[in-house]
Order: C-alpha cells, then sequence, then structure tokens
C-alpha cells in the first residue's frame, strides 16, 4: 500500500468516519419525534429481519473459506440456530446450538 | 423514572450483547492484522475501528487501499456498505426520535447491527418503557462491544500473527446473527419478510461491494409490511411467547 501518504489515510479514515456517522444519524436526526406515517412504520417494523438475512444468505452458502463452494455443514448449521432460536426465543442457546452442530459435522465428517 | 429503573435497563442491554462478544473480538483482531499487513500504523488501525465503527465497510475500504483504487471507489464502496444503517436508523426513530439532540448523536455513532436488533426487540418487547429507559438500554447495548471493537483491534495488531487458522469467523459470523434474527420471527409477516431476504440476497450476491443488499432489504421489508396489511400477520405458536 505504498501509493498513501499518511495525509491520505487519515483523509479517508476522516471522511468515512463522518459519512457513516452521517448515514446512521440521518433518520434519528432529522425525524426526530415527529410521527411517521403508519404505511412506513409498518415496513420499519421488519428492518432487521428484512436486512440481516439478505446479508448472511450469501455468506452462508457461499462462504469465503471455502473459496465460494457450497458447504452442507453451515447450512446445517444454520438451520439449527434458526430452529432453537424460535423454540428457546434465546439468542444464547441459539448461537451455542448453531455452532456446536458446526464443529460437531466438522470432527465427524 | 428512578436510578434503579434506568440502571437495569443498562445492565439488561449490556447483559443481552454478551453473545455477540464471541464475534466481534476476533473479527477485530482480524481487521487489527489486516490493517497492519497492509502497512497502516497502529494509530490508523485504530483510527478506523474509532472513526468509522463498522467492521464490514472498514474492510472494504482496507481492501480497495491495498489494491491502489482511486480514493473515491474507496469511499463510495466503503459507505455503500454502511448504507443499510440508514435503515436501522430509520426504524429506531419512532423509538428513540424524542431523545435530546446530543443523545441521538452518541446512539447514531454507536449504531450498529446488534445494537439496533436487539434494541428494537426490546422496545417492542416493552412498549410503555419511557425514553430515557430506551436510551439507557440502547447505551447499555453498546458499553462492552464498542470498547471491546476497540480493544480486539489493538490486539489484532499486537498478536494477530498468532490467531488460529481454524477461528472460523465466517461461520461465527453469519451464526450469530442468525441467531439475533431468529427469535425476532414473532409473525407470519417477520418470516415472509426473511424468506424474501434470503432469495433477494442470494439473487444480488452478484453485484459489487454490496450495492444488492439496500434493494434486497427493502424489498423483504415491503413483503412483511405487505402481509400485516393484508392481516395475515398471524403470530407463530412456536416456543415461549415474548
Amino acid at each position: 500500500m505504498n501509493g498513501w501518504s499518511d495525509l491520505a489515510i487519515w483523509g479517508i479514515i476522516a471522511a468515512l468516519g463522518i459519512g457513516t456517522w452521517l448515514i446512521r444519524f440521518s433518520f434519528l436526526g432529522l425525524v426526530g419525534d415527529r410521527d411517521l406515517p403508519p404505511w412506513v412504520l409498518r415496513h420499519l417494523r421488519y428492518t432487521p429481519v428484512a436486512v440481516l438475512p439478505a446479508l448472511l444468505a450469501p455468506l452462508l452458502v457461499w462462504p469465503e473459506s471455502t473459496g465460494g463452494t457450497f458447504d452442507p455443514p453451515r447450512l446445517v448449521a444454520a438451520a439449527m440456530t434458526v430452529v432453537v432460536g424460535l423454540y428457546t426465543r434465546s439468542i444464547l442457546w441459539a448461537v451455542a446450538s448453531g455452532l456446536g452442530t458446526f464443529f460437531s459435522l466438522q470432527v465427524l465428517f | 423514572m428512578t436510578a434503579a429503573t434506568r440502571s437495569s435497563a443498562f445492565l439488561r442491554g449490556a447483559r443481552n450483547s454478551a453473545p455477540f462478544l464471541l464475534v466481534l473480538t476476533p473479527f477485530a483482531m482480524l481487521f487489527g492484522l489486516v490493517g497492519t499487513e497492509a502497512g497502516l500504523n497502529i494509530a490508523q488501525v485504530l483510527g478506523f475501528s474509532v472513526l468509522v465503527i463498522a467492521g464490514a465497510s472498514q474492510l472494504t475500504a482496507l481492501q480497495l487501499m491495498v489494491e491502489e483504487a482511486p480514493t473515491v471507489i474507496v469511499l463510495v464502496s466503503a459507505l455503500a456498505v454502511n448504507l443499510r444503517m440508514a435503515m436501522y436508523s430509520a426504524s429506531l426513530a419512532p423509538w428513540l426520535g424524542g431523545a435530546p439532540f446530543w443523545q441521538r448523536a452518541l446512539a447514531a455513532y454507536l449504531l450498529v447491527d446488534n445494537s439496533c436488533a436487539q434494541s428494537l426487540a426490546e422496545y417492542e418487547a416493552r412498549p410503555s418503557a419511557s425514553m430515557a429507559e430506551r436510551i439507557t438500554y440502547f447505551f447499555g447495548s453498546m458499553c462492552l462491544i464498542a470498547p471491546m471493537w476497540y480493544a480486539g483491534t489493538i490486539l489484532g495488531v499486537l498478536v494477530g500473527r498468532d490467531l488460529p487458522e481454524g477461528l472460523a469467523l465466517d461461520i461465527a459470523m453469519p451464526i450469530t446473527f442468525l441467531a439475533l434474527v431468529a427469535p425476532a420471527l414473532r409473525t407470519l409477516a417477520h418470516v415472509a419478510a426473511a424468506l424474501t431476504a434470503c432469495v433477494l440476497g442470494l439473487a444480488f450476491a452478484g453485484l459489487p461491494y454490496n450495492l444488492g443488499l439496500l434493494p434486497a432489504g427493502l424489498l423483504a421489508m415491503a413483503a412483511g409490511a405487505e402481509v400485516e396489511r393484508r392481516g395475515l400477520a398471524r403470530p407463530l405458536q412456536i416456543g415461549r411467547s415474548s
């Protein structure tokens, strides 16, 4: 990474810091405590369950460490995480059973 | 509201965030290691983690800098990874919008995947909580995560080369976040949103710099909202109701 001066690196860090904060502050800052229309609220209720799976699905189906090759233990572990998470409603149990499943399958096969 | 209520909200936020330390610490160390190997000094690596505080986008920026991409490309790509946070900001606004400006500014700095998802789950479970209690819970959810993010980064710079090969971060990360999503699937509308997101996330995965995440997320939110609008959002009859 020889093409970057110290000043350029700090400039990128600062610009990313400010830009990311502005993205995060956007609605919290501008909307404030004004009421949003019901249809907007109806959409916003689903943000985490809509964004995270879209982010995670490719990571599970085409994992980086296998060079993007399909790896069944990962999907079994993911399914286990979801099932246990649904039944126990506990993040901790879901993580434990998902990782436990993955590492058991790795040892077994 | 009493100080006791507030401190219990803070502690609850901290406790519920604890599982994420397992993932965040090695992720932060990975960034520290990759940053050092790319030629950044320790102040610059830490500067990334403190000022940007968003792992995926930090790694994106670093990777493009190593590839000597133009500055504009570095910035646009790294910021695109963070666009999902505008959606997080919007979904927190109805709950935290009435907080004082400085608290919203600080909450924005601390807005990451787990603080957002964890806090929304808490707010929906306790809709009668006061504004002070809500914002306190939010800060509690980051009181371990943020310091650990900085500390893990430094640790990665110092001892990152000794990280075991079999750490399997690329399974620990998705599993931990799935564990966050699963308990939040409370109705058929949530399930519809999550399934739509999986399908579209895979379909758009080929787009560069995670640009597909935003349309996938928005369409999945629309799917959930549409199921709810048609009155089909039956609660799931699985497990403990919460």
